[in-house]
């Protein structure tokens, strides 16, 4: 285990072997001897890997994006909103009407009838799984994706 | 019992005729337990990441050897390295098992694309791949049989690619200094 520890702080002899190491090779002759171990084709197998390491993120990652947003009244479902385009939706309750602000890719409850507002205050939701329950009114708003990732989200 | 009876006995045990190849074998897959122990040894933030630098010796063998012979290797590599780390039929080597067999299956399909464009660094980087792909779908159908095993994927892939390039830029290396035998005459004017 000995061996070799002199060659490094180079107190020792070159190696007979070696006559062409005059010194120490630039970082530029290493990289260029580690390059022509690549031949194109794996250039290529290199790039397709990292476009499937890319693509593997959202794929795994997103759990679908949030698609659609699912309003219920009284516990039946309202309406399922796709969260494409701007509008906003009234849903009767008990109390009065809760409104609902829908934005592409995210939806809120604008307005409620409730005391507390726990609903309105959670503002925009955009990720599959969230939902702002408006208890006295007996309206909530879900986001769904494509495959729901959670049962539910909660803060 | 006379001694040379004892002596007849003993001269009856069962002698397995080996072979060059069969002590070339054991040679190589003693180099890739060495190398999967020192794998088990380096410590990784996610479980299931590793280096895999006994891959290095698979495809030095698969270069040199051919298939066959880089299948015993794996083979054995995955069975006496279980055993060494105490592993042998925990999930941890039926994760490696199903992980090699993939590998290999993926190699003997690259194997054949043309050598003049893919090298040893396209064959490891795909059989890390398939090798990631083989454990997490065991890891899906039988150890953890939620979708959520999918959600470290990406980091598994990204791993597959990073170690996949370095063991195959270490095997392309061994490999381009040819063997004295062959450096005579299978390359005399390759400079």
């Amino acid at each position: 285990m000995a061996c070799g520890c002199c060659c490094v702080t180079g107190s020792c002899p070159m190696p007979p072997s070696e006559p062409a190491a005059t010194a120490a090779p630039s970082l530029g002759q290493r990289w260029q001897e580690w390059r022509h171990l690549l031949r194109p084709g794996d250039w290529l197998t290199l790039g397709l890997g990292a476009v499937l390491c890319a693509g593997l993120f959202p794929l795994a990652w997103q759990g679908g994006a949030a698609e659609k947003a699912v309003v219920r009244s009284g516990g039946q479902v309202f309406a399922e909103v796709d969260l494409k385009q701007r509008r906003t939706l009234e849903v009767p309750g008990p109390l009065g009407r809760t409104v609902i602000a829908v934005e592409p890719g995210r939806a809120r409850v604008a307005a409620d009838p409730g005391p507390r507002q726990y609903c309105v205050r959670q503002g925009w939701l955009a990720r599959p799984g969230e939902i702002a329950i408006c208890a006295p009114n007996h309206v909530s708003l879900q986001i769904a994706g494509r495959t729901s990732a959670y049962d539910s989200l909660s803060y | 019992m006379t001694p040379s009876a004892t002596d007849a006995d003993c001269r009856r045990v069962l002698r397995i005729p080996l072979s060059a190849e069969d002590h070339r074998i054991a040679r190589l897959a003693a180099a890739a337990i060495g190398l999967s122990l020192i794998d088990a040894a380096i410590p990784t933030p996610l479980p299931g990441v590793k280096p895999g630098l006994a891959n290095i010796v698979t495809l030095i063998v698969l270069a040199r050897c051919g298939w066959r012979a880089a299948a015993w290797v794996t083979g054995l590599r995955v069975l006496a390295g279980s055993l060494l780390l105490g592993q042998f039929l925990a999930p941890g080597f039926f994760l490696s098992a199903t992980g090699a067999l993939f590998s290999l299956l993926a190699l003997g399909a690259a194997r054949h694309l043309p050598g003049r464009w893919f090298g040893p660094v396209s064959l490891s980087v795909i059989a890390a791949f398939a090798h990631m792909a083989g454990q997490i779908l065991l890891a899906r159908a039988w150890l953890i049989p939620h979708d959520g095993v999918f959600l470290l994927a990406p980091l598994f892939a990204c791993a597959a690619l990073f170690f996949g390039t370095v063991n195959g830029l270490v095997a392309a290396r061994f490999l381009s200094t040819p063997l004295a035998a062959e450096a005579a005459a299978a390359e005399p004017a390759h400079v």
